[in-house]
């Protein structure tokens, strides 16, 4: 602390500081793409997209899933599950405050959020990643939100839609994190076996445990444009291999030139594409008057 | 290269002390027997001493041991007519992944293992144990083989993780682990694995999704090395130490947490110490779980194995 400091205790600067920003948060958003200053509601309006040059922002969890599925529609899965510190992880913060934080800066009680609904009149369930809540990372809440939601989809009949984000699992819950790999894709062989397909949208980023599982088992893998997806991230192979990533390298159009995925498609589109997709497959009905009543249990 | 770790240090100075005096012993007229035999007892003990009392990070080094006994070690020494199957079919012959057919006791048996190398230019061939996608789907080979012919899985597990390398990523490294652990999730054979030195996240799990999970007493298994865990949320490499206290990642541990059904005692100062004696305790253990798996119908069994990997994760829940 300067002597200056000491004079002026920091509680007066901080409040100082903050009636000096007039112009409330959000209004004005910088495209991270081509650096255009763009609306805030008109940003939303159009899903996070740049107007101008069509570049992915990150979009939270729930407006995703509100915005995909059709209005009014949307009925949450496993809302109640909350986290534990189990472990009592203390790193350079404790864990427990670590979650407190995250569900501030992210309005979610955890890194998944699941609902049924339907899409274009078809009953589907559909999970997204909220990457504001440490970084989309996968623990126990998680996984079991993913399987809910997956046994959801098994009792309907439904197609299971997932939009990842997510750094990979979740250190601070150690072991249980890395089986959480093993359990969300155990759900999906049971899907597999019932013929309820799984599609997987990877959004930016998609890493680690959450790469190495759930995501690379779609039916369907689709991506979102310069989506980064991976197993290791690129910091880490560049400290390992030495050399210098390749222009492009682990981005969604890196992922499908290598046949990793199967399509790449602009998140405006993704609605009639993946409608058109559970059509095909065979899954039209559109909702009876029994399914709604099993929407409406939850 | 260094044999011994820096806590092993006191042993292998006594031990160097003993071999000198044994050395000097049948030349010299003073009857040496009663002082080595002193010097012998004081060993033990010291050894008892300092391993009685590991933290996470000396455990995790002797899980690293440079003279530990990898997956080949076991083979020889659990198996009879090991054949080694190479190749994923598709691109190349991961020589971190060993896999092959053999018996135990005279059933037969797919073994599937990541495998470290020994001297310098082994460690390369063998990438450090860390297997690219190639590796991964040999696995998926040989497990599709083993259910094709009713042959109950053993795994060795043994990897820092899976290859973070430029190839690995252009071959599908996500995929081929989540195809692996999709496939041992409902294989329709027996599963034991055992991890017997590094568990090391997605690329041990990959061949780790099991009925019994059995660990060395001095393994790790962790959904990341301390290292990674401490450069990311401690910002600081330095910190492997405390990241390894902080994920429990101790066989001990896990065991207390009943993520391992059974831990395997390592001979007194590590299984290093005695490779013949910890492969009898892992032969012994191995073939008193797969003789209780094998009495078990297989419709019951995928059961089994879908409730335990159901059951994984802690977490509360309100209405």
């Amino acid at each position: 602390m300067s002597w200056f400091d000491r004079l002026l205790p920091p509680k007066i600067k901080v409040t100082a500081v903050l009636s000096k920003k007039s112009v409330p948060e959000g209004l004005w958003q910088k495209c991270d793409g081509c650096a255009a200053v763009l609306y805030g509601t008109e940003l939303e309006r159009n899903l996070n997209v740049c107007p101008k040059c069509s570049h992915h922002m990150r979009i939270p969890a729930r407006t995703r899933l509100k915005a995909f599925l059709d209005d009014g529609t949307f009925q949450e899965i496993g809302a109640g599950l909350q986290p534990l510190d189990f472990l009592k992880f203390r790193d350079t913060k404790r864990y427990r405050d670590r979650l407190a934080e995250a569900r501030k800066a992210s309005g979610e009680s955890e890194a998944l959020v699941a609902a049924g609904g339907t899409l274009n009149h078809v009953p589907v369930v559909a999970a997204a990643f909220e990457f504001n809540y440490m970084g989309g990372s996968m623990g126990s809440v998680v996984g079991e939100r993913f399987v809910r939601a997956g046994k959801r989809a098994l009792e309907l009949g439904a197609p299971y839609i997932c939009f990842t984000a997510s750094g990979g699992a979740r250190m601070q819950e150690a072991l249980l994190s890395l089986m959480q790999m093993a359990k969300t894709v155990s759900i999906l062989n049971r899907l597999r076996l019932a013929k309820v397909p799984f599609i997987v949208v990877l959004t930016d980023p998609t890493m680690g445990g959450v790469s190495a599982s759930l995501a690379m088992l779609g039916d369907i893998i689709l991506a979102e444009p310069k989506a980064l997806i991976g197993f290791a991230g690129p910091r880490v192979i560049e400290q390992t291999v030495h050399e210098v990533l390749p222009e492009g390298f682990q981005r969604s159009e890196f992922l499908i030139e290598h046949g990793a995925i199967d399509h790449i498609v602009d998140r405006r589109e993704l609605r009639t594409l993946i409608h058109s997709l559970i059509v095909t497959l065979g899954f039209d009905a559109p909702i009876e008057a029994e399914a709604e009543l099993l929407f409406a249990d939850e | 290269m260094q044999q011994f770790l820096d806590f092993e240090r006191p042993i292998a100075d006594l031990e160097a002390k003993i071999e000198e005096l044994r050395r000097i012993s049948p030349e010299n007229p003073v009857d040496l027997e009663d002082e080595l035999e002193r010097l012998e007892a004081k060993c033990r003990k010291l050894t008892r001493d300092i391993f009685s009392d590991l933290t996470a990070w000396q455990v995790t080094q002797l899980a690293r041991h440079p003279l530990r006994p990898y997956t080949l070690d076991y083979i020889d020494r659990l198996f009879t007519e090991f054949v080694e199957l190479h190749g994923d079919r598709m691109y190349a012959d991961d020589r971190a992944v060993v896999a092959g057919l053999a018996r135990l006791s005279g059933r037969g048996v797919v073994i599937i293992g990541h495998q470290k190398g020994r001297d310098t230019n082994e460690k390369i061939s063998r990438n450090f144990g860390m297997p690219r996608p190639e590796g991964f789907r040999k696995a998926q080979r040989v497990m599709k083989l083993a259910q094709r012919y009713g042959l109950p899985v053993v795994t060795f597990i043994d990897t820092p993780g899976a290859y973070p390398g430029i190839d690995a990523e252009e071959r599908g490294q996500s995929e081929a682990i989540a195809r692996s652990i999709s496939l041992m999730a409902d294989l329709k054979v027996p599963i034991v694995s055992v991890v017997i030195g590094e568990g090391g996240s997605g690329g041990a799990l990959a061949v780790a999704v099991c009925d019994r999970l059995l660990m060395l007493e001095y393994s790790t298994y962790s959904v990341i090395s301390p290292e990674g865990c401490a450069s990311i949320l401690w910002k600081d490499a330095d910190k492997a130490m405390s990241a390894a206290e902080a994920m429990k990642l101790t066989s001990v541990e896990l065991k207390h947490r009943q993520l391992v059904d059974e831990v395997v005692a390592e001979p007194l100062g590590g299984a290093h110490r005695d490779f013949d004696a910890v492969a009898e305790a892992i032969r012994a253990a191995v073939e008193r779980h797969l003789d209780e798996l094998v009495g078990i119908g297989i419709d019951d069994l995928l059961e089994r194995r879908y409730r335990r990997i159901q059951s994984f994760g802690r977490y509360s829940e309100r209405n």
